[in-house]
């Protein structure tokens, strides 16, 4: 019965994004085999001068911190017991899910010794914020897994084993959670080791902070992105009544977040460069103008931000801000020192938008598949009590 | 006892031999680089007049070692930062965090290592000078004790106060290096960093990672009381006969907003 999900798939034009989608695929094998045939050097534009690109910069930093949004509702729903957001839980997860497996393949890609991954479980070096983080993210990931697996549990009735996990759901959240703040924010500790590199505008004491309150801003984005684009490809209602209230809270974010990055380049008296017409100023002017301070300025509009429009448009932009701010960390704010000028070569960003296809490809099939979505009938059973106009006090 | 190398750019007259050297001891492919690369470890580069050798500074608390998450830099008691190919994964943290962009990687290779000098690591341990040190014609690369050389880098100084700079380099750039500079020119203009702490880069990432127990520990305990407490509400409004577990309201809201 809950399976019901699968809805009119196609209106429209239905060849159009499976003819997309099919030639990013080719071009991703084609891409695939290059990389594992003839190494980093034939396909990527990476150099000693500049040893991490694209992929790092987006599909393990923003991969990573796209995916936040997972942990952030379970700790809202399972342990501030906040249950009207139930109906987006599974969604979220399944996207985080899909995140970090896509993070993981990514990485396979970008290590230069990818069959020895298992290296860091073995040899330690708990100096390393990479070790941290490559420990986080496979213990995340094998929390992700179980908390994503009672969705095929429930679709093949496995009822005995899904009462097991549901019995250790409290644990499991917390310490999804754990494991999460440590790693998010560890993305940032892993620049704080090149203060002589890393321009002052993205340089900060500070990283491993912003970098924990963007993913989570980026994460409540992210769900309302999600939720728009599954609506429009399975023609399902957007639940405003629970977005918006979401996207209040991205907005509390977005705000903790530019207030911390202002103060930190206050204190490393770093704010005169922002206006510098130069590429750094014009770089960071873009990612805190559009992807900080417009979203706000949109969404603390109540009109706006109850419009489906504004509230899409609204997170979009705090996405959009969020990815300019990793690649500007990772990329940009290296560059000057590095002497080189990186651009990332065709491969890599075939390899990058081809995992994020890929990604869409898995939630659609998950969606086809599995109960992700709550069934149509019974979702005006969450509407009436409460709503979110029964939260005026925030 | 911590073996070093002292590199007096006034007496280097660029000839190179350091470099043949170095490949020979090492077994790296014959061809000499301008630059240095994953197969050609140390050069001698011409930077405002003067003759200056490429190679790594076998940092004293290294970047490059810290990084590391499977531990394939290490810092060996004898002096050398040393790295072990086969436990690398290629994440080239080292590359990217390394203050004097040192180590370089081997873009061309399929499975690809890195490649640094390592001061002759298996030499240093059975207590011989390193090949650049033994090769080289005129003393400008010199091998000894870290504070001996240091005590000779400054009375070279006191010596010749005119012929050079007054600052042995490395002494506590970075933390301090087992190799030291003398310089008869500015060291930026030789193409080394001056904007480098004195303390130890890795303090930078330690100072956040050494929290990391008690942060975790604290916010265990912290997430399964708010678990515990809001939990309790619900049950509490429950046999109160309020509308049961599905839609606790107001009181709650607090917490997400706020946090």
């Amino acid at each position: 019965m809950s399976t019901v999900v699968a809805t009119p798939r196609r209106r429209g034009l239905p060849g159009f994004w499976t003819v997309i989608f099919g030639l990013i695929f080719a071009l991703f094998l084609y891409v695939t085999f290059v990389r594992f045939s003839q190494g980093l050097g034939a396909s990527t534009n990476l150099s000693d001068a500049f040893p991490w690109g694209l992929w790092i910069g987006f599909d393990i930093l923003c991969g990573v911190g796209l995916a936040a949004g997972a942990f952030t509702i379970m700790a809202t729903v399972h342990l501030f017991n906040i249950r009207r957001f139930e109906p987006i839980v599974r969604p979220t997860v399944l996207t985080g899910y899909l995140g970090y497996l896509f993070v993981v393949i990514g990485l396979m890609f970008d290590l230069g010794q990818p069959w020895r991954i298992w290296h860091a479980i073995v040899f330690w070096n708990p100096h390393s914020v990479m070790f941290e983080v490559a420990w986080c993210v496979m213990l995340y990931t094998s929390v992700l897994t179980l908390e994503f697996i009672p969705l095929v549990l429930e679709r093949f009735r496995f009822d005995r084993l899904r009462r097991i996990l549901h019995n250790v759901n409290t644990p499991l959240v917390v310490l999804g959670v754990l494991l999460s703040t440590l790693h998010q924010s560890s993305l940032g500790s892993l620049y704080l080791i090149v203060p002589s590199k890393l321009y002052p505008l993205w340089y900060s004491p500070m990283l491993p902070v912003l970098f924990y309150v963007s993913a989570i801003g980026a994460g409540l984005g992210m769900i309302i992105v999600e939720s728009w684009l599954s609506g429009r490809a399975f023609g399902r209602e957007l639940e405003m009544d629970l977005l918006e209230p979401l996207g209040r809270a991205m907005v509390v974010m977005l705000g903790i977040f530019g207030v911390l990055r202002v103060q930190s380049l206050l204190r490393e008296g770093a704010l005169g460069l922002a206006f510098q017409p130069d590429y750094e100023g014009r770089m960071f002017l873009a990612e805190f103008g559009l992807g900080v301070l417009l979203p706000i300025a949109l969404l603390v509009w109540p009109r706006i931000r109850k419009s489906q429009t504004g509230l899409v448009a609204g997170g979009t932009l705090a996405v959009l801000g969020f990815i300019l701010h990793r690649l500007n960390v990772s990329v940009t704010g290296l560059e000057r020192a590095s002497g080189t000028h990186y651009v990332p070569s065709w491969m890599e960003v075939t390899v990058s938008v081809g995992l994020v296809a890929m990604g869409f490809a898995a939630f659609a099939l998950a969606v086809r598949y599995l109960p992700v979505f709550p069934p149509h009938a019974a979702e005006p059973a969450h509407q009436p009590p409460g709503g979110w106009s029964g939260a005026p006090g925030a | 006892m911590s073996w070093g190398l002292l590199f007096d750019s006034t007496r280097c007259i660029g000839c190179g031999a350091c470099s043949a050297g170095c490949k020979e001891q090492n077994a790296l492919p014959d061809k000499i680089e301008a630059k240095t690369t994953a197969y050609t470890w140390t050069v001698v580069e011409q930077r405002g007049g003067a003759n200056v050798r490429r190679l790594c500074m076998h940092c004293l608390t290294p970047t490059c070692v810290s990084v590391c998450p499977v531990g394939a830099m290490k810092k060996t008691k004898a002096g050398p930062v040393d790295y072990d190919p086969d436990l690398c994964i290629g994440c080239r943290y080292c590359i990217m965090a390394c203050p004097f962009n040192v180590p370089k990687y081997q873009w061309d290779r399929l499975l690809p290592v890195v490649g640094k000098c390592v001061m002759c690591a298996p030499r240093v341990a059975a207590g011989k000078p390193t090949a650049c040190a033994t090769v080289c014609p005129t003393g400008a690369t010199t091998f000894g004790d870290r504070d001996a050389l240091i005590r000779e880098a400054r009375e070279r100084i006191a010596r010749e106060p005119g012929r050079y700079v007054d600052r042995v380099y490395g002494v506590e750039e970075a933390g301090g290096t087992s190799v030291l500079m003398l310089a008869g020119t500015s060291f930026a203009e030789l193409g080394l960093p001056e904007n480098l702490p004195r303390e130890p880069l890795p303090m930078l990432t330690w100072q956040v990672l050494s929290h990391l127990p008690d942060v975790i520990a604290v916010a265990a305990v912290g997430l399964f009381g708010i678990h515990w407490i809001t939990e309790r509400r619900t049950e509490v409004r429950a046999a109160e006969g309020g509308d049961g577990p599905v839609e606790p309201p107001a009181p709650t809201h607090r917490g997400r907003s706020g946090s």
